[in-house]
């Protein structure tokens, strides 16, 4: 469970977090949406320990980020930035492995290779393992960073915009990919999102924010509703069940 | 598969360090042995002493260049932007103004080199360490440690001019690096201060590679950025300051041994690179100094030669640089 507790965050005098309380439960996978500049980074950044905690209280597992040696949070809880920039000169096989290191310290045993083979095997990067990372597309290179982010095995995953340079199919396979972890493995995925329909489907609940602050969070049925995305979004959009699915017509 | 071709690609690395070992080795027997006449047991003796302070000089500077260069994630910055070697030079300008260029010879050589490893060390910590305690942007010290660098070339600079000629010239001895007039007892000094920070080094090497991948990246994968990153700029202060108040300011050295080392090595895996640039500072540093002495027949300063070839290689290195 990431319990989020009085958070709120200024930078530069702005006003980016504004006293946020959430609970995200432990198991299944919970989109967080909203508008440019609603904060979804900015709360991410603070629940993975990445910017230090200004005010309020977070936990993951019941420990406290900041005060929990950063190495044992590691273990059960793996982050994945927007576009994290790769400085290194490294092969994708490389960069996979690096997932391991909160539980190697970087030396790989026979089990860490065999993780990290499924891995690549996972995100279709087979063929890519040995390539630098720096050759590769934007979408081959996301794909490379979510495959390290898997790697590192944790309970808690957070995604910050994965499907950011990402074609259809791959798209489609690492939600399906992050489905399955949240049902089979009980994994907590807690991803933020700016397609809605991706949400829709996939989503078991779904945190909507705006302005810094919670404006709605709930079971997906509950949050998909004209009125709700009105508020969030700024603009009326239909709903529609399309062959048992809830489909949001927001292009038109 | 891909398995078999990583391993091949280790075997090449290590093939390569073996390579530069046997390079470095050879250099070292021809310092030792080219034109080797006269008083044998003094001139081996002197020989081996030199020898000893470049291989230490080589690998501090080498061992320094590569982690600050991964900690401050830039591959073209020296440790000199932290302004030690300007401090150092400044130190020895103010003391040869107080003591005169007479009463500078007469400073007992441990003291005078433990006050300015305490000078330079002091420094860096009094840059690095808050950074500890508040969440202070890394540029930004980097930046203060400029700013300071300048103003202590400026006063530098002051100083000199208000130098007697004699006393200058006893001056400009000490702030070019030389490796002719190194004393034994300091080298074992430097020795000990710099075979600990580079067995931490050593020892952060996996570590290293996980700061390379950027800030964000390495706090995910569970390092406390904040204090690694301080302990391993004082590790690197630690080693410049060693160096630096052994044998003079050789920053630039640092910059070209990385650079030609990265293209030769072609990883950046800290377990190959950090030794890598090690051989490639020791073949550098000895190299040069067998040609100044037999070749070029002067016994000028070395530092000004690995300068002035430095400065040109790595401009040649910048050029070619589109190719990769």
């Amino acid at each position: 469970m990431i319990e989020i507790a009085g958070v709120s965050l200024a930078l530069g005098g702005s006003r980016i977090l504004d006293n946020v309380s959430l609970t995200v439960p432990k198991g299944g996978v919970t989109a967080l949406v909203g508008p440019n500049g609603a904060g979804k980074s900015s709360l991410l950044s603070l629940i993975a320990r990445l910017r230090p905690l200004q005010s309020g209280r977070i936990t993951v597992d019941g420990l406290p980020v900041d005060t929990t040696p950063s190495r044992q949070l590691a273990r059960i809880m793996a982050i994945l930035r927007q576009d994290p920039g790769v400085a290194s000169r490294l092969r994708v096989a490389e960069l996979v492995g690096f997932g391991r290191f909160p539980h190697n310290r970087g030396r790989l045993t026979a089990k860490d290779r065999e993780i990290v083979a499924a891995s690549l095997e996972q995100f279709d990067l087979s063929d890519l393992a040995l390539r630098f990372i720096d050759t590769l597309s934007g979408g081959q290179r996301q794909r490379a960073l979510v495959a390290m982010t898997f790697c590192q095995g944790t309970d808690y995953i957070l995604l910050d915009e994965p499907l950011n340079s990402l074609d259809m199919f791959h798209a489609r396979n690492l939600m399906r990919t992050l489905r399955r972890i949240a049902d089979e493995h009980g994994k907590t995925v807690l991803i933020v999102l700016h397609d809605i329909n991706h949400a829709a489907s996939y989503a078991d609940r779904i945190v909507a924010m705006k302005d810094g602050a919670v404006i709605a969070s709930g079971e997906t049925g509950d949050i998909i509703r004209p009125d709700i995305l009105e508020s969030i979004f700024g603009f009326s959009m239909r709903v529609e069940n399309i062959a048992g699915r809830l489909t949001v017509l927001h292009h038109a | 598969m891909a398995e078999v071709v990583m391993q091949r690609g280790l075997v090449r690395h290590e093939g390569r360090l073996a390579m530069m070992a046997t390079v470095a080795v050879l250099v070292g027997v021809a310092f030792m042995t080219i034109g080797l006449r006269g008083n044998l047991d003094f001139v081996v003796e002197l020989r081996a002493v030199r020898l000893a302070a470049m291989v230490l000089v080589g690998v501090a500077v080498a061992v320094s260049t590569v982690v600050f260069q991964t900690v401050c994630a830039n591959r073209i910055i020296t440790p000199s932007i932290m302004g030690l070697d300007a401090l150092y030079v400044f130190c020895q300008t103010a003391l040869v103004f107080a003591l005169s260029g007479f009463g500078f010879a007469g400073i007992d050589p441990r003291l005078h080199f433990l006050g300015n490893f305490t000078a330079m060390t002091s420094l860096a910590l009094a840059l690095f360490l808050p950074m500890l305690r508040r969440r202070f942007d890394l540029t930004l010290m980097l930046l203060t440690g400029v700013v300071l660098g300048v103003l202590f070339r400026s006063l530098t600079t002051l100083l000199a001019r208000l130098l007697d000629p004699n006393d200058f010239a006893v001056l400009q001895g000490t702030v070019f690096a030389s490796f002719n007039a190194v004393e034994p007892d300091l080298l074992l000094l430097a020795g000990v201060i710099t075979v600990a920070c580079v067995a931490i080094a050593w020892r952060a090497r996996h570590v290293l590679d996980v700061l390379a991948l950027g800030t964000d990246t390495a706090i995910g994968l569970g390092l406390a950025w904040r204090g690694t990153a301080a302990g391993l700029l004082v590790v690197v202060a630690a080693l410049v300051s060693a160096s630096t108040a052994l044998v003079g300011p050789m920053a630039f050295l640092g910059l070209l041994v990385v650079s030609l080392t990265e293209r030769i090595v072609g990883t950046n895996r800290h377990a190959i690179l950090l030794p890598a640039a090690a051989l490639t500072a020791i073949i550098v540093l000895v190299g040069g100094q067998t040609v100044l002495q037999h070749a070029l027949g002067g016994e000028g300063s070395l530092g000004i030669v690995v300068e002035f070839v430095g400065g040109i290689v790595f401009l040649a290195i910048l050029f070619a640089g589109g190719r990769r």
